[in-house]
């Protein structure tokens, strides 16, 4: 047993890579468990059975697909770039893994005398890291689109560069107010910040019957999604469209584009990108549950306290990598020009706004009086906002839209 | 670490990135050139600011408006780019010679 | 122990971003260019991550090479970048190898004549971290700041009214 320990503990070193090696194979089991799982829950949706072949309940499937991915022929076309060719479908997948490194999957377990975090590396600019990764993540699908030399990659990697820098920006602002309320970009220390009770925050103290009520509710814990619920909002839309996925499937819409940037993909790198997918979707559920859901935080009792957490943690995250299938069984996808408005013209201004807002409320000294004032200013905004009942969002297009646009 | 050795680094990156604006014919390649040269400024700016440890936050803080400009200059930049290849469709700068004497 | 390895990686990126910066100015496929510049913006990251400099290393790959690059990348595409050679370079290369050469000599010369001896020296203590580039940002440097912001609003407005089709 002391070996173990001097093995796991006595080289900062060796546990770092104990870490990775460990959250890598996680990672990808967990991704393997995804893919089938997505398929049986689409094929319920859809009253159909879906894998049911290999292992118990088709759970092998994946595995099976894997494997039949991994023999066929490595096909290139001849007017592709072949470095660039060979290179797009390990820069789609990497960024996704490497973000994993940031997010803490549980509390910390004790060996020996050493204490190691459950997390692979807590950066003090953690949240900073992720949005680097998932800016790198761009690269897999603009240089797939551009190396196969052909028409429909191309169409389909000038799309996804522009939805998914679009969504970046929206993206990147979600976290902001998050960042702001917590004081800190290092993802443990949020999720130190969401541990306590709803009733700690003192905003009712002092006004009679809201007081009694902020004290109902001490049971429910300070998660940030109740403070920042249009943060949360922002982030996932933004964080669906960043993944590529229904209804942003723009970039490999099958209908419209073969299937996009990875048409001319076969084999073990049509793998690596349909891998990468479901790992970045992974990804984004868990950076939601670790800045709004608390992370791992959760009921621990005593019975082996240090996979509680864990166990909460799998489980938001899996409550939400089904949201992300559900959501794939019943939206339509968007158009073109529908995708770039709601970008650009919805979230981005909402989450700048509710940057502001959450500055102004979270500055020491302000009053209550002043905050509330804040909140009914946006309240009124967000009613202006919702009742202006665009056209686009409705569908109407007005004749003189029409007579504008001209019969091109 | 001798701090030449990284000065080095960076006066070697400009003068790649001075090449590459002169010798290059291409708009796009020319705005490549330009990010590698600033770049090097930002090496350089970083290697001060570790020179002079927790008294050096200024020389990170330039480096991190530098590379807001160079967004802004990209942005203006490939506007001005796109404009062009939709009036001639290409990019070369030599070709750009109409308000040329 | 620590400083050879330090010195080891330095000239690892040294050697790295050496070639791909030359290879950025040299390469004769447009999008092989931008990649290249990608390697020694990366390089470039990594070596702000050697001095301690984390989070100007991490703002380099987001806005740099998550950003800029990708911009880059999306206006080669959409003035069709082919896949293949092109000539991309002028008349004037010979002048330019001069130039830059000169350049290259001088400034190092200065620099080796100035700054001979002069050492980092690194330690988790001096590293700068997140909380004072802000504080720093919002007190001494509040006025470049804003007129940072303001050339970026600008430049967005420029941007748009220059690429717009009307």
């Amino acid at each position: 047993m002391n070996a173990i320990v001097d093995f796991l503990g006595g080289d900062i070193v060796v546990t770092a890579i104990v870490k990775t090696v460990v959250a890598f194979a996680a990672l990808l089991l967990t991704t393997l468990i995804v893919v089938w799982a997505e398929r049986k829950v689409i094929a319920d949706m859809q009253a159909r059975i879906g894998p049911n072949r290999w292992g118990p309940y088709g759970i092998l499937q994946t595995l099976a697909d894997g494997i039949k991915l991994f023999f066929k022929e490595d096909f290139r076309p001849r007017t592709a770039d072949k470095w660039t060719f060979a290179l797009a479908p390990v820069l789609a997948m990497v960024p996704s893994l490497l973000a994993f490194a940031i997010v803490p999957i549980g509390d910390h377990i004790t060996i020996g005398d050493r204490r190691i975090d459950l997390i692979v590396a807590d950066l003090n600019i953690g949240i900073l890291y992720f949005l680097a990764m998932g800016s790198i993540g761009v690269y897999g699908v603009v240089l797939a689109g551009w190396a196969s030399g052909s028409k429909y990659p191309l169409l389909g990697g000038i799309r996804a560069s522009a939805q998914m820098i679009s969504y970046e920006i929206a993206l990147g602002l979600s976290l902001v107010p998050v960042v702001l309320a917590a004081g800190s970009l290092s993802t443990v220390d949020i999720v130190a910040a969401q541990a306590g009770s709803v009733s700690n925050v003192s905003f009712f103290n002092g006004v009679p019957v809201l007081e009694q009520i902020a004290e109902l509710f001490s049971f429910v814990p300070n998660w940030y999604i109740w403070s920042q619920w249009p943060a949360f909002f922002i982030f996932l839309i933004a964080g669906i469209a960043e993944t590529n996925r229904a209804p942003f499937d723009l970039p490999e819409a099958e209908t419209e584009l073969i299937a996009g940037f990875h048409t001319e993909y076969s084999g073990i790198r049509f793998a690596l990108f349909f891998l990468g997918e479901y790992v970045h979707v992974v990804i984004i559920s868990a950076m939601a549950v670790t800045l709004f859901f608390g992370g791992w935080g959760g009921p621990k009792p005593d019975f082996l306290p240090w996979i509680w957490p864990i166990g909460w943690f799998v489980f938001k995250t899996g409550l939400f990598v089904y949201l992300f299938v559900w959501l794939r069984a019943t939206m339509p996808r968007l158009r073109y020009d529908r995708l770039m408005w709601l970008g650009w013209k919805r979230l981005i201004p909402a989450s700048l706004v509710w940057i502001m807002v959450t500055a102004v409320v979270n500055t020491e000294g302000v009053s209550r009086n002043a905050r509330l004032v804040v909140f009914g200013i946006l309240f009124v905004i967000v009613l202006f906002w919702l009742g202006k009942g665009d056209p686009r969002l409705t569908g109407a297009v007005t004749p003189q839209r029409r007579r504008v646009h001209g019969p091109s | 670490m001798p701090i030449t050795y990284l000065l080095i680094l960076s006066s070697m990156l400009f003068s790649i990135g001075v090449y590459g604006v002169l010798a290059r014919q291409n708009a796009v390649l020319i705005l490549l050139s330009i990010e590698l040269m600033l770049n090097a400024v930002n090496i350089n700016l970083v290697a001060f600011s570790a020179m002079f440890g927790a008294e050096g936050v200024a020389g990170q803080v330039f480096a991190l408006f530098i590379i807001a400009v160079a967004a802004a200059e990209v942005g203006v930049g490939l506007a001005i780019v796109i404009l062009i290849f939709r009036n001639r469709s290409n990019v070369d700068v030599d070709e750009m010679s109409l308000m040329k004497w | 122990m620590v400083d050879t390895w330090q010195l080891v990686v330095f000239w690892a990126l040294f050697a790295m971003m050496g070639v791909s910066a030359l290879r950025v100015v040299t390469s004769s496929n447009v999008v092989h260019a931008a990649l290249y510049l990608v390697v020694t913006l990366m390089g470039a990251a990594a070596l702000y991550v050697l001095l301690l400099a984390e989070f100007v290393a991490w703002v380099q790959v987001l806005v740099y090479v998550g950003a800029i690059i990708v911009l880059m990348l999306f206006g080669l595409m959409l003035t069709r970048a082919p896949i293949g050679k092109g000539m991309f370079d002028n008349d004037q290369r010979l002048v330019a190898a001069v130039t830059a050469g000169a350049l290259f000599g001088v400034t190092t010369w200065i620099i080796v004549d100035a700054f001979e001896g002069q050492k980092i020296t690194l330690s988790k203590a001096t590293g700068i971290r997140a909380e004072s580039i802000g504080d720093v940002i919002f007190s001494s440097f509040v006025l470049p700041f804003e007129v940072i912001s303001m050339l970026l609003l600008a430049a967005l407005i420029g941007a748009v009214v220059i690429a717009r089709r009307d």
